[in-house]
């Protein structure tokens, strides 16, 4: 085996005197799509929020691509390669679809304030530049028909499709999805797993958080699996689906929800 | 001894007009719990009630009733702005309310100038304003009843929100939006309540300043000003802490008129804003945080 | 229609423009003297509205200290040519380097807050700012003000009149809004716009969100410098009380009335600004014979707010559509905003 694209080593998160997360390992080899799962409360977002440098950790490391970013700023995250969706979507609502995808670009460009203002040669090569890529991550989503207008009009799925168009614009070698499947219609859903499956062809990575059962035993390659904050097992679909801890864990929440 | 007489004197003009802050700055927190915006009309509500006041004095009404004339007029104007100016824009931006309680502000202010003209104006004293005597230092009576009244409203308001019926709502509003719709409480008119009510204690920090200082149509800008840093240095959500803080900035301003040079007061009770929001953005007192109203 | 090429995504045309620059040339011409000293003043605002624009409308920070910028440039020239005699465009450039300066040092800590704090940072830093205008009196002259700054000379050209001023206020305003516009335009603008849409989301796709406020807000304070200076060129006395908390929140006036999320809509907010401000003195006194200072905020209070409740986009999406029907252009892009050449997205494509 290669070194594994992500590695997350003890990584844990205190608010105050709460553990959210706690001594998490695992990791992640290019070209592998890892869901994480776990009940609500388990720590999961807080996870990506640390992976993605939103969080910087109590203690625990991240390393990608043989480097270490613990603690960086999102935005050089992004820059290394790991870009993400969100949970309740985040959207440029000023903005049209295409530069909502076209601003996904920024790191693969260079255009500074004086470049523009003035514009200078180079200026309009790199808008076409990021036009192009904007658009062609448009079509793979398959919204490239709405690429003029203003994202704020979309239909909630369509606005996930353009979130995933986005995080996709500066070819990062790994893309956190946080829940992608929610509020979408079964259709949504099949289309947005087919968009997913497409990508990791063409040699992207995904981690990724979902409750849809189907989904995440459907396209994961593998699952970790995550209660009260701890890493409670990892596994191959099959392996997680037959693990009696995590079945533990959840009918645990059930019974849990019908106590309320 | 000389030095000990200044240093009281210092410290009861200090403690004067560090209540006045301290009313205008409760004023301030009691909205931004319940609306998240800071309203930058509160020092203005205090121009208005010295203005009033000022007039229906000058009428030969009396005193009392003037002051409580004034006072209610100005918490009609509070609620009215609440219900003309915040209300339709509830579901907009933080920054476009901030800008809306500006443009109030500079409304009631221009409205003062057609109305009472640009020139000072002052209130008599409440009572005969013979000075008083302590340890050497010379203590006006209006400077008593300006302490005095507005001790008196805090603990007041602290009543209203502790222990009636409409000011245990609003507080339960602050802790829990949702919770207090299911109670039957709505919280639309829970921002009304609480912008009247911050209007009154406006109006009532203006008419006790107004005899000392005067007032003019400006006085409310730099009111407001330090009342925020004031509310800023307590924490934004905290109301004892605030009222630690008015005290504290009125205190620190008469020392620094006192004794170094009255040209920079306004710039180091501003420095003291920006360090505060810099470096200790929850307030001073962040640890020491009780209750929010 | 089929949309294919990014010359389909920014209105890039400069017929409006040209006209709208025609138009320029012939106003002094048929003006009187009042109206003419009235459009320098619109001109000179107009400069620090646009950078405000692109501060408050584009990034999404609010500032109620621009004042201190436009002051500073203002001193900045007064002293420079007035005190040492040097030459008008050394005052500017001081006047930039100094209130650049100012604008990086207050900008680090300050453009970390957010709203409610960040309006009072900047008003705090306004008032600051003012206090030293007012104190620091073997430079400033204090309260009394500085009298006798020279004319602006450029290069041996003296702009000693006020057509002469006209054209250059109204030659650099167009130029700055140009340069506002090409960057607005470009991967820079759009990483502007993305904060203003969601700082979480921008941070997540690469863009240094610290980095890029700081960076407008010089901008912004660069441009408000430039207009300051030239300011006080143009009426050759100055005094602390031009640059209050007042004038900045006078500056926010303008850009929510012209329309902040426009390039154009700094200086069409001058235009009304300064236009209605001029009636409402001429007017008002008529009903109020013995008012005096500043009354009219009590209209432009009120307007602020009807704008912000009623027409929240400001003037100059509306003033675009009464240009587009004019000028009969194809329904190609009916749903944009925007007056001449502005931008084809905010809010767009909505109809």
């Amino acid at each position: 085996m290669s070194k594994p694209l992500l590695e997350v080593k003890g990584l844990t998160k205190a608010f105050g005197g709460v553990i959210a997360v706690s001594e998490v390992d695992f990791h992640l080899n290019e070209g592998e799509i890892v869901a994480v799962i776990g009940p609500n409360g388990a720590g999961k977002t807080t996870l990506f929020n640390m992976i993605t440098g939103v969080l910087p950790p109590t203690s625990g490391q991240v390393f990608f691509d043989g480097k270490e970013v613990t603690g960086n700023q999102p935005y050089q995250i992004a820059k290394a390669g790991i870009t993400r969706t969100f949970q309740n979507l985040q959207v440029f609502e000023n903005m049209s679809v295409i530069e909502n995808v076209m601003t996904g670009v920024h790191c693969r460009l260079k255009t500074g304030f004086l470049q523009a203002g003035l514009r200078l040669m180079g200026v309009k090569r790199e808008e076409q530049q990021a036009f192009d890529v904007a658009m062609s991550c448009l079509e793979k989503v398959g919204i490239a028909d709405l690429a003029f207008e203003a994202a704020e009009v979309l239909p909630y799925g369509n606005q996930r499709l353009l979130e995933i168009a986005r995080a996709s614009a500066s070819s990062p070698k790994l893309i956190l999805l946080d829940e992608p499947m929610a509020g979408l219609n079964p259709q949504e859903s099949r289309q947005l797993v087919d968009i997913i499956k497409k990508k990791r062809e063409e040699g992207m990575s995904f981690l990724f958080v979902e409750h849809d059962m189907e989904t995440v035993m459907g396209i994961s390659d593998r699952i970790v699996v995550i209660d009260y904050g701890k890493k409670i097992a990892e596994g191959t679909p099959a392996e997680i689906y037959e693990n009696e801890k995590v079945i533990a864990a959840y009918l645990g929440t059930e019974e849990e929800e019908e106590a309320i | 001894m000389e030095l000990t007489s200044q240093f009281i004197q210092l410290i009861f003009s200090g403690l004067t007009i560090g209540s006045i802050y301290a009313l205008v700055a409760i004023g301030f927190v009691i909205t931004y719990n319940i609306t998240g915006v800071l309203n930058f009309a509160q020092g203005d509500f205090a121009m208005l009630g010295a203005m009033l006041a000022i007039t229906f004095v000058s009428m030969d009404m009396p005193m009392g009733l003037g002051i409580i004339l004034s006072i209610g007029i100005v918490v009609l104007v509070g609620g009215i702005f609440e219900r003309t100016a915040i209300y339709p824009a509830r579901n907009a931006s933080l920054p476009t309310l901030i800008i809306i309680t500006l443009g109030v502000a500079i409304a009631i202010r221009g409205f003062a100038i057609l109305i009472w003209g640009t020139q000072p104006r002052s209130l008599p004293p409440f009572t005969e304003n013979n000075p008083i005597n302590v340890l050497n230092a010379v203590l006006l009576p209006q400077s008593i009843w300006a302490v005095g009244i507005s001790l008196v409203s805090l603990i007041a308001m602290h009543y209203f929100f502790n222990k009636t019926f409409i000011g245990k709502a609003v507080t339960a509003c602050v802790v829990n939006r949702s919770a207090a719709r299911l109670m039957g409480i709505k919280p639309e008119w829970m921002s009304f309540i609480s912008i009247a009510v911050s209007a009154g204690l406006g109006a009532i920090a203006g008419i006790i300043i107004a005899p000392i200082s005067g007032a003019t149509y400006e006085m409310g800008l730099m009111i407001g000003m330090k009342a925020f840093v004031a509310a800023v240095i307590g924490g934004l959500t905290n109301a004892p802490a605030a009222i630690i803080g008015a005290f504290m900035i009125g205190i620190l301003e008469s020392f620094t008129e006192g004794l170094w040079t009255s040209g920079y007061k306004d710039a180091i009770s501003f420095a003291l804003l920006l360090i505060v929001l810099f470096f200790m953005p929850n307030g001073l007192f962040a640890k020491a945080s009780g209750k929010r109203v | 229609m089929n949309h294919s090429k990014v010359s389909e995504l920014y209105n890039r045309h400069y017929g409006g423009l040209f006209l709208f620059i025609a138009a320029l040339v012939i106003v002094p011409f048929v003006a009187n003297s009042f109206l003419l000293s009235v459009l320098i003043l619109v001109g000179l605002y107009g400069i620090v509205t646009t950078g405000l624009t692109m501060l408050m409308g584009y990034a999404g920070q609010i500032s109620l200290g621009h004042a201190a910028f436009y002051g500073i440039g203002a001193y900045a020239s007064a002293v420079m040519t007035g005190t040492y005699g040097m030459p008008g465009i050394v005052g500017i450039l001081v006047g930039v380097a100094f209130a650049g300066t100012v604008a990086v040092l207050i900008g680090i800590p300050t453009l970390k807050l957010k709203e409610n704090y960040l309006a009072l940072a900047t008003l705090g830093f306004g008032i600051i700012i003012f206090t030293f205008f007012k104190e620091l009196k073997e430079i400033t002259g204090g309260l009394n003000g500085f009298f006798g700054i020279p004319s602006f000379n450029l290069f041996g050209f003296a702009f000693d009149t006020d057509l002469k001023f006209y054209f250059l206020i109204w030659a650099l305003l167009i130029v700055g809004i140009l340069f506002s516009k090409n960057i607005i335009d470009s991967r820079v603008g759009r990483a502007l716009r993305s904060i203003h849409g969601s700082d979480v989301a921008a941070n997540s796709i690469g863009v240094n969100i610290q980095q890029y406020k700081l960076k407008v807000f010089v901008l912004s304070a660069v441009y408000a410098s430039v207009a300051g200076s030239l300011y006080a060129h143009y009426v050759t006395f100055i005094n602390p009380n031009l640059f209050t908390a007042m004038e900045s929140i006078t500056f926010l006036i303008m850009v929510v009335i012209g329309g902040s999320a426009n390039i154009w809509g700094g200086m069409i907010g001058a235009i009304v600004y300064v236009l209605l401000n001029e009636l409402l003195k001429e007017v008002v006194p008529m009903f109020f014979p013995n008012v005096g200072g500043e009354f009219q905020i009590v209209f432009f209070g009120i307007l602020l707010v009807a704008i912000l409740i009623y027409m929240p986009q400001g003037l100059a999406p509306t003033l675009g559509k009464v240009w587009r029907r004019l000028a009969g252009r194809k329904n190609k892009k009916a749903a944009v905003t925007g007056p001449p050449n502005a931008d084809a997205t905010v809010g767009g494509s909505k109809s």
